[in-house]
């Protein structure tokens, strides 16, 4: 069947955005890729390695966007919506440049916030220089910089998940799913430049959902000696030293415990990115957990309560980079054939 | 002849133990039900940091189990200055709960004597 080709317009850069992008060029579509930064990849250019493989995200990333160099896909960067609306069947996009999209069907492919760890004041971060989140113990491992306040190698890191995930105290119940296998992760990758570092997970569950999860997590205990022990800190305080003193339970044991570390390095979650402005001016429905709302969670996964809007990635729930780049293609063809692609 | 008799069993006894003060408890404070036992109230508990066997998440549980020889001897630790429930994840009200298992083991005593 030969269809005339449509225009679809798709929010956000990301892994989802351009992996969706790729399979709706792929069947013929025409596809506006539009990102608000000035590359495109998203959180992926923030990445080191990826679990479970271990394989470098920019390599990754470089053969996710060798897909995108397609005359069917429009590229803009640098480039927010200023204004969306729906006229019968049609969107129309107001760039912040000026520009005018008339899409005939909207991809929301929009990711996620990183949880803000000042937020749990407990820990202080933002106050002592040895508290420091996930993404920027990535960013050290990228550019090869794994120190402690002082400059050194770090003695000891402790790796503390669950930040602003499954803690009601910031409103956030939800569990935001990676970040137990990304710990995971980042502590063989401590272990295996610094096998002098002391390496401690402290965990409430450990959540190992994917393909090879289990098995990284036993790697990290048997070849890495990666030290797991079940309690959430309660709170952290810096010494004079710059040391970071944590009290938890070790509810093995059923005893408080007490111990210096150079790092303490926040696992922060993922929530939605609720001011995102193309979801509040067509009015998407958001669900308990503040991310996109599917229209029904097993069959119509990335559809929205409007026809024509759909979804893709981690602004539907908490996602991995295996499962956006699955989520992408499946909304792709939802939209094909929501089009009319399909007899 | 081995001693069987002698050494009382240590195991919990759910089927026999009383649930009477649990329901209670459970009742006026059902928050409790959402412990996932992350041990962030004894992390920070004021009186579990100094005593030997205070574990503010361990009797919690033994209140759901019907365990309460150790709640007996061990709630009047609390100082009730609510640190536990200011660190909860899931919003669990424990002060709550020990004031209300002060109360249940109190009425269930002078009931039984």
């Amino acid at each position: 069947m030969i269809m005339q080709q449509k225009n679809i317009a798709i929010i956000g850069g990301g892994p989802a955005g351009i992996e969706a992008a790729a399979s709706l060029a792929g069947l013929g579509h025409h596809v506006w890729l539009i990102e608000k930064e000035s590359e495109l990849g998203g959180h992926l250019r923030l990445m080191y390695n990826l679990f479970p493989d271990k394989r470098p995200a920019d390599e990754v990333l470089q053969e996710m966007l060798s897909h995108v160099k397609n005359p069917n896909i429009e590229i803009l960067t640098n480039t927010q919506v200023a204004d969306c609306k729906q006229i019968d069947n049609r969107f129309a996009l107001k760039t912040d440049s000026g520009q005018t999209i008339d899409a005939d069907a909207v991809l929301m492919a929009t990711g996620y916030r990183l949880f803000d760890a000042v937020r749990k004041e407990e820990y202080g971060y933002g106050i002592y220089p040895g508290v420091i989140n996930s993404f920027e113990l990535e960013a050290m491992l990228k550019n090869n910089a794994l120190k402690n306040v002082k400059g050194e190698v770090p003695r000891r890191v402790i790796l503390l998940h669950c930040i602003g995930s499954r803690d009601e105290k910031v409103g956030n119940h939800y569990c935001s799913k990676v970040c137990c296998v990304t710990a995971v992760k980042q502590a063989i990758e401590i272990k295996r430049r610094h096998p002098e570092t002391e390496v401690f997970c402290f965990y409430m569950d450990i959540r190992m959902f994917g393909p090879y999860y289990e098995e990284l997590y036993r790697e990290a205990q048997e070849k890495w000696k990666v030290t797991f022990v079940r309690g959430k800190i309660s709170e952290a305080a810096a010494n004079l030293d710059g040391e970071i003193q944590i009290k938890a339970e070790d509810t093995l044991i059923g005893k408080p415990l007490h111990m210096r570390t150079d790092l303490l390095v926040l696992m922060c979650g993922m929530e939605a990115d609720t001011d995102e402005p193309v979801a509040r001016a067509l009015g998407i429905e958001r669900g308990a957990n503040r991310f996109f709302r599917s229209a029904d969670n097993y069959t119509r996964y990335n559809s929205t309560n409007l026809p024509g809007v759909f979804t893709a990635g981690a602004c539907t729930a908490p996602m991995n980079i295996i499962d956006t780049i699955a989520n992408a293609r499946a909304a792709a063809i939802s939209i094909h054939e929501y089009l009319g692609g399909r007899n | 002849m081995w001693g069987f008799k002698i050494a009382k069993s240590q195991s919990i006894n759910y089927d026999r133990n009383d649930k009477e003060i649990m329901r209670t408890v459970l009742e006026n404070e059902p928050s409790l039900r959402v412990c996932m036992a992350c041990g962030a109230c004894t992390a920070t508990c004021s009186a579990g940091n100094l005593l030997p066997t205070f574990n503010i998440r361990r009797l919690n549980t033994l209140l759901q189990r019907g365990e309460y020889t150790q709640l007996r001897n061990e709630l009047n630790n609390c100082m009730l200055c609510g640190k536990c429930t200011l660190v909860c994840p899931r919003g669990v009200n424990i002060r709550n709960i020990v004031l209300n298992t002060r109360e249940a083991l109190m009425k269930y005593e002078s009931d039984t004597i």
